[in-house]
């Protein structure tokens, strides 16, 4: 077990470094100025080469590439990261205010797809191509064609008509007063928590289906064990690896999704941060952001792993 | 060709509307009832009705028209990102199951390190560096199909490539490149479109997602999710400019999502051995290989990662 997690973690390692990297590089080939983006095509003109030198020194854009990116390895381990361009706070600041929401948002949606998909699952499996099978069959296909930001949007409008909804302007922290914290995180939830439903859905029923034609299973069932012991005891702890595994892969889209998700809500989090910090070509906040998304997608990918290998001696002792 | 149709009406129903639907996007200057970018002042925030089929926005200018000219915008991003992004994932992932050795696990390696990116994400800042536009979208979206396409074709190469008309191919004195192009890429065929449907309502949905973010194709052209951006600008959005794109991609979506688990589960050796080669028109070896590294991929990993 120790091999094997300490060969996971520095493989997590890499993976990270080359994330940074790539961030770093592509953020770097941006056609044209910083400047120009910072200050607009005219407020740019108006200024002397030599204000314009002075202020790339300031930001730190007139060094070479590699001292660049040194420089921001030692912002990291600092754990300031940096400045916005724009409002002089750190980037740390910014994901210490926003970060919260975006995260209750992300644990909500998790907790709710396997509340909703497993159970869905299950009940589709035990009577395959029966009636209950096909109606969640065809709910999943939806679900997963319909695209989060546009639901979210047409709750909004549904909530706006009937109860005169406001999407929030501030950030309520869960500390500060939870029902409010709840009001604003609880739609983006469920719109996320519903299309991870869908998958895990359609992943626990295929492997359900699969484990229940095991011999084992037979001979649960030739013992006289009931159907609901046999469902739940023997098959579906064998049939839930691959459901767990789909659950970290799905992170990455709930962390893509809720960048949309929450513009369409108008929560204040941080996917709607990574938006502006994008439009306004606010280079070290996005690349911060960029890294973060990307770091906490390598980082429960590897726990999914671990928990795989701790869950399915197979694995370990590979 | 009709026992395909009665195992699976679903894909074929899928098949039929993603068909008519790219045959509106082709047609729509022959069929749009206006012009998508004619503002009319006189007409504005109209609800739909029996002038404007799906309402008029806030210009006043046509719904109907510009979900039509959307879809040319929608299909053209996604087919261009799809054709690019998973055709060079494709190639190299055929060079990486063939080749093997250090070249296939420092690619792995690559293709890993942009998987780690919520596809989203990726392509956001992707197209903020290459700059908004057209190009820029379509680009960006094809790097976040690359890895997937890559990791999918590799392990349909891999089993390829074990296989003895390979073997014989390389005894009789062919090259590296005609073993790889003449031999192993035609059994990556099938399994390559099944990817590239998938990849297709993966790309509309991201296409939409950057449009809605304002990230994406920039306005006055009309694409779907551009349209959802300008729906939620005034103060009391409009439940038409909200509902029309919405279901466009959604359907749209749904269509090409139908069609390549369709044609997945007609490639798949256990349900129907003789559609495959229907389908396909290669030989017997691919059946064994595409189907088992292409049924469980696309659908489970293709997938997240969009909106």
């Amino acid at each position: 077990m120790q091999k094997y997690l300490l060969r996971r973690v520095s493989f997590g390692l890499g993976t990270v470094i080359g994330v940074s990297l790539i961030v770093f590089v592509v953020l770097r080939i941006l056609p044209g100025d910083p400047l120009v983006a910072l200050l607009g095509v005219e407020g740019h003109s108006k200024m002397t080469p030599a204000d314009r030198a002075v202020i790339m020194k300031d930001l730190g854009f007139s060094d070479s590439l590699p001292v660049q990116y040194g420089r921001w390895l030692r912002d990291i381990a600092s754990g300031q990261l940096g400045r916005s361009f724009f409002r002089g706070d750190t980037v740390r600041d910014l994901i210490l205010h926003r970060g919260p929401l975006s995260a209750e948002i992300a644990i909500l949606a998790l907790i709710i797809s396997w509340l909703v998909g497993l159970p869905v699952g299950i009940l589709s499996a035990v009577r395959p191509n029966g009636l209950a099978d096909a109606v969640t069959r065809f709910l999943s296909i939806l679900f997963i064609a319909i695209p989060g930001f546009w639901l979210s949007m047409l709750l909004v409008l549904a909530l706006l008509f009937w109860f005169g909804y406001k999407s929030p302007i501030l950030v309520v922290q869960i500390w500060e007063n939870p029902w409010q914290n709840l009001q604003i995180i609880i739609g983006p939830a469920i719109v996320l928590g519903l299309a991870q439903g869908a998958y895990i859905a359609r992943m626990s029923r295929s492997c359900l289906l699969e484990v229940i034609r095991e011999d084992y299973v037979r001979t649960a069932r030739a013992k006289g064990a009931v159907e609901r012991a046999v469902v739940l005891r023997h098959a579906l702890p064998n049939a839930l690896l691959p459901v767990i595994t789909i659950s970290g892969v799905l992170l990455g889209f709930v962390l893509g999704g809720s960048v949309a998700v929450e513009q369409a809500f108008g929560v204040p989090g941080l996917g709607r941060a990574l938006v502006t910090a994008i439009i306004e070509r606010d280079i070290i906040v996005v690349q911060n952001l960029v890294l973060l998304y990307a770091l906490i997608f390598v980082v429960v990918n590897a726990f999914v792993d671990l928990s795989y290998a701790w869950l399915d001696p197979r694995i370990r002792y590979q | 060709m009709s026992t395909l149709l009665r195992q699976n009406w679903l894909a074929a129903v899928g098949g039929a509307v993603a068909l008519l639907i790219i045959a509106v996007a082709l047609t729509a200057p022959l069929i749009a009832p206006r012009d998508p970018l004619k503002a009319d002042f006189r007409h504005m925030n109209k609800p739909p009705g029996a002038e404007a089929y799906f309402g008029t926005d806030q210009v006043g200018r046509d719904a109907l028209s510009r979900v039509i000219y959307g879809a040319r915008t929608s299909l053209f991003v996604a087919f261009s990102a799809v054709l690019l992004g998973t055709t060079l994932g494709s190639l190299w992932g055929v060079a990486c199951g063939y080749l093997g050795g250090r070249f296939d696990l420092i690619s792995q390696r690559v293709m890993e390190i942009f998987q780690s990116f919520p596809d989203l994400i990726l392509a956001m800042a992707i197209s903020m560096a290459i700059g908004t536009g057209l190009p820029a979208v379509i680009v960006a979206i094809a790097i976040t199909r690359v890895p997937f396409g890559g990791r999918v074709i590799r392990s349909v190469a891999l089993s390829v490539s074990a296989m003895p008309f390979v073997e014989a191919g390389r005894a009789a004195g062919a090259s590296q490149f005609r073993v790889m192009a003449l031999h192993v890429l035609p059994q990556c065929v099938a399994p390559y479109l099944v990817l590239a449907t998938t990849h297709l309502g993966v790309a509309i949905v991201i296409e939409a997602a950057l449009g809605f973010l304002g990230v994406g194709v920039p306005p006055p052209t009309p694409t779907w999710g551009n349209m959802l951006a300008d729906a939620i600008t005034g103060l009391v959005p409009q439940w038409w400019l909200v509902l029309f794109p919405g279901l466009a991609i959604t359907v749209t979506v749904l269509a090409f999502n139908l069609l390549g688990d369709g044609i997945r589960d007609s490639l798949d050796p256990k349900l129907a051995p003789t559609v495959l080669r229907l389908v396909t028109g290669v030989g017997r070896g691919a059946r064994s290989a595409g189907a088992t590294a292409a049924s469980p991929a696309p659908s489970a990993q293709g997938q997240p990662g969009a909106a």
